[in-house]
C-alpha cells in the first residue's frame, strides 16, 4: 500500500512530463492495438482456408488466365474430387472508390466447392440458376451498399462487352452467408457463361482454378500432378494451398497495407524511445534519491524493484489506455468495415500480447536506471549533493 | 548534575571502538590516504562534535561509523559487531537498525509528505501499518512538528524539514544518530533549535550522537568536542571536554 503510494506520487512529480510520456506511450499502443488488427484481417482468409483446396494460377502471374480446356484435364486427374473455375471481373459501382470482388464462376460448382464456408437458401440458388444476368453477394455487401434480392445494379466492368460498352448490368438474385466464422462475404459471385458471352476479348480464358482433393494427405502430390501436365505448355500452372493463395491476393491490394504498417511501425518505435528516454532521465534525476533510500537501510534489491515497478506502471498506465483505445475504434469500425477488410478484430490474445510488450518495455527502460541504482556507491551520491 | 552523574555511570560502556582505523582512496595508481591510523572510543549516551578543517576527514569517518563505507584497515567495533568484517550487504540491514542519519540538505523525498518520510524506515521493519502510524506520530511529535505531518517538505521551512529528517532518523529507534553538518544551512536561531533538540535527544532519549561540525556554536551543545586535522585527531583522540 505504501509503496504503490510512494510509485503513484513519483508519477506526480513532474505532472506535464508524466501526462506526455503516458500520451506517447499510450499512442504507441493505440497504433499497435490497430496495427496487430489490421494485419490480422489480411491474414484471416489464409487461416480459414482448408488444406484440402488447391488453386492453379498461371505459373507468371495471377492476372495471366489460363486456357478453358485445362479445367477438365484437372478434373479427370487422380486424386482430384472436384474442380472448377473462377475468373476476374475487377468492376466498380458508380464510382471507383467503390471496389468489392467479383467473380464470374460456375454457380452450382462453386457453392459445392465452399459449402462449409459460404451459404446460400436452396430456392435463391434456383431463381439465380434461371436468370443468366442474375448474381448473388455476400452479407458484407448487402451492409455496404444496402442492396437487396431484385435490384438491379450496373457495375462498370474491366472488360468491355462485344458492344463496346464497359456499362455490365447484373440482378440481385440471393444472398450467401457465412458458415464458417471469418468466412469472407464481400463478393459478388455472377455467371462464368453470361460472361464468357458478353466478353469482347479473353474468351475461353480462366481465371483459376480451385481444386478438392481426395485426400488432404496427398494435396502435395496432386498439386505436382496438375503442375506436370502442363508443364513446357505456353501456360504452365503454379499449384498451391488455398492458403498461400489467398495470402497472395490480400498482398495485391496489401501493399497498401505493408506501407501503413511500416509507417505505423515507425511511429511505434520512435514513440517508445521518446518515452523511454523520458523515462530513464526521469530516474537518472532522482539517483540521489536512490542514494538516500539505501542509506536508510533499503537493499539494492529492493532499490531496483521500486525503480522496475515504477517504470512498468507507467508504461501498463499508458499501454492499456491505448490498448482498450484501440479495442474501441476496432469494434467500432469492424462493422463498417466489414465489406473491404472482414474479420477486422482486436483478439484477447493480442491484447495479451500487448500486455506482455508493456511489461518488456517497462523494463527495459527501467533496467539501466535501476542497475545504475544498484551499483550506486552511496558515498559518492551523497557527496554531490 | 546528580542526574548526570548517573547518567555517565549507566553509560559507562562502550559504544564505538575504533582501533587503527585507516581510509585511502585510489585515485588512478595512487593511493589517497584520508584517514589514518585511527584509535578512538565513543561512549554509550556521549554527544560527540567533531570539529577540523574541510577535507580533514570528518564525513569519511562519519560515513565509516554509520556503516556507509568500508576502512581499509584496523577494526571498526559498533555495540558489539565488527563493521569492518561485514558483506555490504550485512551493512545495509545493520543501518537500519542501528544507526540513523541527519544530513545538511535535509534530503527527504520531495514526493512524500512529512508523517511517509517518518515512515520510510519502518518499512524494513515487521511492524503493521497501524504501528508504523503510532511510531510516526511519536517521532514527529518529539520533534515538534506534528501540525505539520500531511505538509510535503517544499512546504515547510529548513529548520522543519531537518526536524523531518530528525524524526526519520529516530523513528526505528537507533542508537547511534550521526550528523553531518545538520545545521549547517541554517541560521543561527533556527539552528539553535535545531541543536538544542538533538541535546534533548541526547540526555532524555540517551541516543548517542556524533556531530561534524565547523560552528564552534554548535560544537558547544555537545558534550565533548573533538579536533581532526589532516586525517587524524588532534591530541592524539583525547577528547575535551566541552563547556556548558
Ligand atoms: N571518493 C574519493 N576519492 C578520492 N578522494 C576522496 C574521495 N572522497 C573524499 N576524498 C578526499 O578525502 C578527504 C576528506 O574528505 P571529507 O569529505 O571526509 O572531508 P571533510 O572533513 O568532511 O570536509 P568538509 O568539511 O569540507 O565536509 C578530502 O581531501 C577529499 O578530497
Ligand atoms: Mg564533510
Amino acid at each position: 500500500m505504501y509503496y504503490l503510494q510512494f510509485l503513484l506520487s513519483n508519477l506526480g512529480r513532474k505532472k506535464a512530463r508524466t501526462i506526455l510520456t503516458l500520451l506517447s506511450i499510450m499512442i504507441a499502443f493505440l497504433l499497435f492495438g490497430l496495427l496487430r488488427s489490421l494485419a490480422a484481417a489480411f491474414d484471416q482468409g489464409a487461416e480459414i482456408a482448408g488444406e484440402d483446396r488447391l488453386v492453379s494460377i498461371n505459373k507468371i502471374s495471377l492476372i495471366q488466365p489460363l486456357p478453358e480446356a485445362y479445367l477438365p484435364k484437372v478434373q479427370a486427374l487422380d486424386g482430384v474430387d472436384k474442380a472448377t473455375s473462377a475468373n476476374w471481373f475487377g468492376g466498380y459501382y458508380q464510382d471507383p472508390k467503390n471496389q468489392f470482388p467479383q467473380f464470374p464462376i460456375v454457380a452450382e460448382e462453386y457453392f459445392e466447392i465452399y459449402k462449409e464456408m459460404i451459404t446460400l437458401p436452396e430456392e435463391q440458388m434456383q431463381a439465380w440458376k434461371k436468370n443468366r444476368m442474375g448474381v448473388v453477394i455476400g452479407k458484407a455487401l448487402v451492409d455496404r451498399f444496402k442492396w437487396k434480392i431484385g435490384d438491379r445494379i450496373p457495375l462498370i466492368g474491366m472488360f468491355p462487352k462485344e458492344d463496346g460498352s464497359t456499362t455490365w448490368e447484373f440482378v440481385i438474385e440471393g444472398i450467401y452467408e457465412a458458415k464458417s466464422k471469418g468466412a469472407d462475404t464481400s463478393a459478388m459471385l455472377m455467371h462464368y457463361d453470361y460472361f464468357e458471352e458478353a466478353r469482347q476479348y479473353g474468351k475461353g480464358t480462366l481465371g483459376w482454378l480451385i481444386i478438392q482433393v481426395k485426400d488432404p494427405k496427398q494435396s502435395a502430390q496432386v498439386a505436382a500432378a496438375v503442375d506436370a501436365l502442363f508443364a513446357n505448355s505456353p501456360a504452365e500452372t503454379k499449384t498451391s494451398s488455398e492458403k498461400d493463395f489467398a495470402k497472395s491476393f490480400a498482398k495485391q491490394f496489401g501493399d497498401i497495407g505493408l506501407i501503413t504498417t511500416l509507417i505505423l511501425g515507425a511511429v511505434f518505435f520512435t514513440m517508445l524511445l521518446v518515452a523511454g528516454n523520458t523515462m530513464a532521465q526521469s530516474f537518472r534525476e532522482r539517483i540521489p534519491e536512490l542514494a538516500i533510500l539505501k542509506t536508510l537501510g533499503f537493499s539494492d534489491l529492493a532499490v531496483m524493484i521500486l525503480v522496475l515497478a515504477e517504470a512498468i506502471v507507467i508504461s501498463l498506465i499508458g499501454g492499456l489506455a491505448g490498448l482498450l483505445l484501440a479495442k474501441f475504434f476496432i469494434s467500432g469500425a469492424a462493422e463498417s468495415m466489414a465489406a473491404t477488410l472482414p474479420g477486422l478484430n482486436l483478439s484477447n490474445t493480442m491484447m495479451l500480447f500487448g500486455v506482455g510488450l508493456m511489461f518488456l518495455f517497462g523494463l527495459l527502460t527501467g533496467i539501466i536506471p535501476a542497475l545504475q541504482g544498484l551499483q550506486l556507491n552511496i558515498v559518492a551520491a551523497l557527496r554531490r549533493r | 548534575m546528580t542526574a548526570l552523574a548517573t547518567q555517565s555511570l549507566a553509560a559507562s560502556e562502550l559504544l564505538v571502538q575504533l582501533k587503527g582505523i585507516s581510509k585511502a582512496y585510489k585515485k588512478g595508481k595512487e593511493q589517497v590516504s584520508v584517514l589514518s591510523k585511527l584509535d578512538l572510543d565513543i561512549r554509550r549516551g556521549d554527544f560527540l562534535a567533531l570539529m577540523g578543517p574541510s577535507g580533514s576527514g570528518k564525513t569519511t569517518l562519519l560515513n565509516l561509523l554509520g556503516g556507509l563505507d568500508k576502512p581499509t584497515a584496523g577494526e571498526l567495533m559498533i555495540g558489539g559487531q565488527r563493521l569492518d568484517q561485514m558483506s555490504s550487504s550485512q551493512l545495509t540491514k545493520w543501518r537500519a537498525r542501528h544507526v540513523g542519519f541527519i544530513f545538511q540538505f535535509y534530503n527527504l523525498m520531495p514526493v512524500l509528505t512529512a508523517e511517509k518520510n517518518v515512515e520510510l524506515p519502518l518499512l524494513l521493519t515487521n511492524l503493521s501499518s497501524k504501528q508504523r502510524k503510532h511510531h510516526v506520530a511519536a517521532a514527529l511529535e518529539l520533534v515538534g512538528l506534528s501540525n505539520r505531518a500531511k505538509h510535503y517538505p517544499s512546504e515547510l521551512s529548513g529548520g522543519q524539514e531537518q526536524r523531518v529528517a530528525i524524526a526519520r532518523a529516530l523513528v526505528s529507534d537507533p542508537d547511534l544518530l550521526l550528523c553531518d553538518e545538520p545545521t549547517g544551512d541554517l541560521d543561527r536561531a533556527t539552528a539553535d533549535e535545531i541543536l538544542s533538540l538533538l541535546q534533548t535527544l541526547n540526555q532524555q532519549q540517551q541516543k548517542t550522537i556524533i556531530m561534524v561540525t565547523h560552528d564552534p556554536r554548535a560544537a558547544d551543545h555537545a558534550r565533548h568536542v573533538l579536533h581532526m586535522d589532516k586525517g587524524a585527531l588532534v591530541d592524539d583522540g583525547r577528547v575535551t571536554d566541552a563547556e556548558h
